[in-house]
């Protein structure tokens, strides 16, 4: 059992009150930090911590805030990201179901720390059940005073409004959601200027994930010196791993930075290993953007050293043979799964939420989606592999956002490590399309 | 057109719900509320939002037309055609098809006997994939307006739930609920 920064307490029945989360601590950060703290000593405390967003970039959380333009008279605003739409991702939703409070002190303390004054949560609009329970817990705060005008008599305002989307997987890129949050397509803006300069309403913003703003209070309480010595190296503190596919024990887990991979697939205290007694065939360490890569490869890096759950030991080898930490949403795929099917599906999901400002994106998601949807159904051409190899690299680093590069990675990846399955399809299509089929190495179908 | 327009009356919890998410903006910063106020109109209207409630909307924030059709658009949670009284929102992503999505989508075409996007004869079901619904864990799964149902991983499974929801009336909205 690690340390739990965020989840120490988010079992205890009617943790979502404000009664009984102040009891087991709940907003002490916002007292401190109001009343003892300036808010560039807050600041500070989160650059010492090593905090990187947990959304997905992994850019350091103190530096980002230390970017954001100040000037006189201008408002400036925290808008937590809560879209949470990176398939496999479901960390966020759990935690704000669960813990909607620990969200809400977060908001505070960083607000203060930013010096903005009224701030917003823009959530999904699926979850609208969960924006109903931080709405609650939200008035609970106001009710005592915890927002608002003068909180706990410190002389700092500040108001929170939560705000839904409508079902775009885009507005979770930060400039995307600002416009969305403005009330209109969720069409990224060009950069610079940078949100930090010109953000929500043209002032200076900073967006965050809602597991780097929860991060907050313990890094205040405990001092970021403290928060530095969980972990490894540069991947300090701890992190909510989101686990799915073929495990024994999907869920949410909060683990310390640096467990082995091979021990987080199969120690009971995390995924209990795969399902049904079968084989590991691959892991998408990451949300369904980065790389996928093939048991031996997520097991132990190309120079055999035991992976470690880390940003540095995940993408250990770059994109030739590692990947990516990513959202910390960890996809299991057990020896029945067919790598072509799966890229292909990612390659459809990726089309449909193109929003279609950037021809390399809007038109080459679609191409993707129908070779491999080609390939898939037993119409494949010998050249189609290099075909998409091409295209995905025609897509990569030519939009304005990196939902391209999110669309073109996973076809590489799966191509540049499952070539022979990709072939296969193509070369016995009769075969591959067969119920249950899957290419297990050999070229020899075996029905599932 | 504006004899249309003026059938379209919002109810008075919804057109306070309505000011709530206007008053959340700063001065002149309203058509931020446009997203929360077309969610708002979707579950006063039958599940979907014609172009008279679209206009409505815009009269309401006295902004054009067209600014809401772009957005209602653009989002897929918003219907632009009229649906049946339940609209099964089911994941279709990868992570959902690894603990068998695609069973339950096909499952529900049979028993329901229509295609993806269509209603069920009798009104009741319309069938939408969608993408990734942030509940890997605990899928295969769908959406029905503000809920979710999880772990729906065998043809049992299947029929208790559409059973239920045969016999289920509409979630009152929260903000409904006061009046």
């Amino acid at each position: 059992m690690g340390l739990k920064i965020l989840t120490e307490h988010i079992n205890v029945p009617g943790i979502e009150t404000l009664e009984v989360y102040r009891k087991h601590g709940g907003y002490k950060s916002v007292e401190k930090a109001l009343k003892t703290m300036s808010p560039e000593e807050v600041v500070e405390e989160v650059k010492t911590s090593g905090l990187r967003g947990r959304g997905g970039a992994g850019f350091p959380a103190g530096m980002k805030w230390s970017f954001l333009a100040k000037p006189e008279g201008v408002p400036r605003y925290l808008v937590c990201n809560a879209d949470e739409s990176e398939p496999g991702t479901f960390k966020d939703r759990w935690y704000m179901e669960k813990n909607p409070h620990g969200l809400i002190e977060g908001m505070i303390t960083s607000s203060y720390a930013l010096g903005a004054n009224t701030s917003y949560i823009y959530i999904r609009g699926e979850l609208m059940f969960i924006l109903r329970i931080l709405e609650k817990a939200i008035a609970e705060a106001y009710a005592a005073g915890l927002l608002g005008k003068n909180i706990m008599g410190s002389g700092y305002d500040l108001d929170l409004h939560v705000a839904p989307g409508g079902g775009a997987y885009i507005c979770g890129e930060e400039t995307a959601l600002l416009e969305s949050l403005e009330g209109k397509r969720g069409n990224p803006r060009n950069k610079p200027p940078f949100p930090a300069v010109k953000g929500l309403f043209q002032s200076p913003t900073v967006v965050n994930n809602v597991e780097t703003i929860s991060s907050v209070p313990w890094i205040v309480n405990n001092g970021g010196a403290e928060y530095a010595k969980v972990g490894i190296g540069r991947s300090t503190g701890t992190k909510l791993i989101s686990a799915s596919g073929n495990i024994n024990n999907p869920g949410v887990y909060e683990i310390e930075l640096g467990v082995p991979v091979e021990e987080f697939i199969y120690s009971d205290e995390y995924c209990g290993g795969i399902w049904k007694g079968r084989q590991l065939k691959a892991v998408v360490p990451g949300g369904s953007s980065v790389p996928i890569l093939p048991a031996n490869l997520i097991l132990k890096t190309a120079a055999g050293e035991d992976r470690l759950m880390t940003y540095e030991s995940l993408s250990d080898g770059g994109f030739v043979t590692g990947s990516m930490m990513g959202s910390g949403a960890f996809i299991v795929f057990d020896e029945a799964q067919c790598i072509v099917r799966n890229t292909w599906n990612y390659s459809r999901f990726y089309h449909h939420e193109s929003c279609g400002q950037c021809s390399p994106c809007r038109e080459g998601t679609g191409w993707m989606e129908k070779v491999l949807h080609r390939i898939e159904h037993g119409h494949g051409h010998q050249q189609d592999i290099d075909l998409l190899v091409s295209v995905a690299k025609q897509i990569e680093g030519n939009t304005i956002c990196p939902l391209g590069d999110a669309a073109a990675w996973p076809v590489a990846a799966a191509i540049r490590h499952f070539r022979d399955e990709f072939e296969w399809h193509i070369k016995h299509p009769k075969e591959a399309t067969a119920p249950g089929a899957v290419y297990r190495g050999q070229l020899d179908a075996v029905t599932a | 057109m504006a004899e249309t327009i003026n059938e379209v009356k919002f109810s008075d919890a919804a057109m306070a719900e309505i000011q709530r998410y206007i008053s959340h903006y700063p001065e002149g910063r309203h058509k931020s509320a446009l997203l929360p106020i077309l969610h708002i109109a979707q579950a006063e209207f039958g599940g979907w939002v014609s172009p008279e409630v679209m206009d409505k909307v815009a009269e309401i924030l006295d902004i054009q037309p067209i600014e809401v059709y772009e957005v209602a658009t653009f989002y897929t949670m918003f219907n632009l055609k009229p649906v049946g009284k339940h609209v099964l929102e089911v994941c279709r992503t990868g992570p959902c098809c690894l603990r068998g999505a695609d069973e339950l989508i096909n499952t529900l075409k049979r028993k329901l006997n229509i295609e993806e996007g269509e209603t069920s004869a009798d009104g009741m079901f319309t069938l939408k994939p969608v993408e990734c619904l942030a509940s890997c864990g605990t899928g295969p799964m769908l959406q029905v307006r503000e809920l979710f149902y999880e772990n729906i991983d065998s043809e049992e499974r299947v029929d208790e739930f559409l059973a239920m929801m045969r016999q289920k009336e509409h979630e009152t909205p929260v903000w409904a609920q006061q009046s």
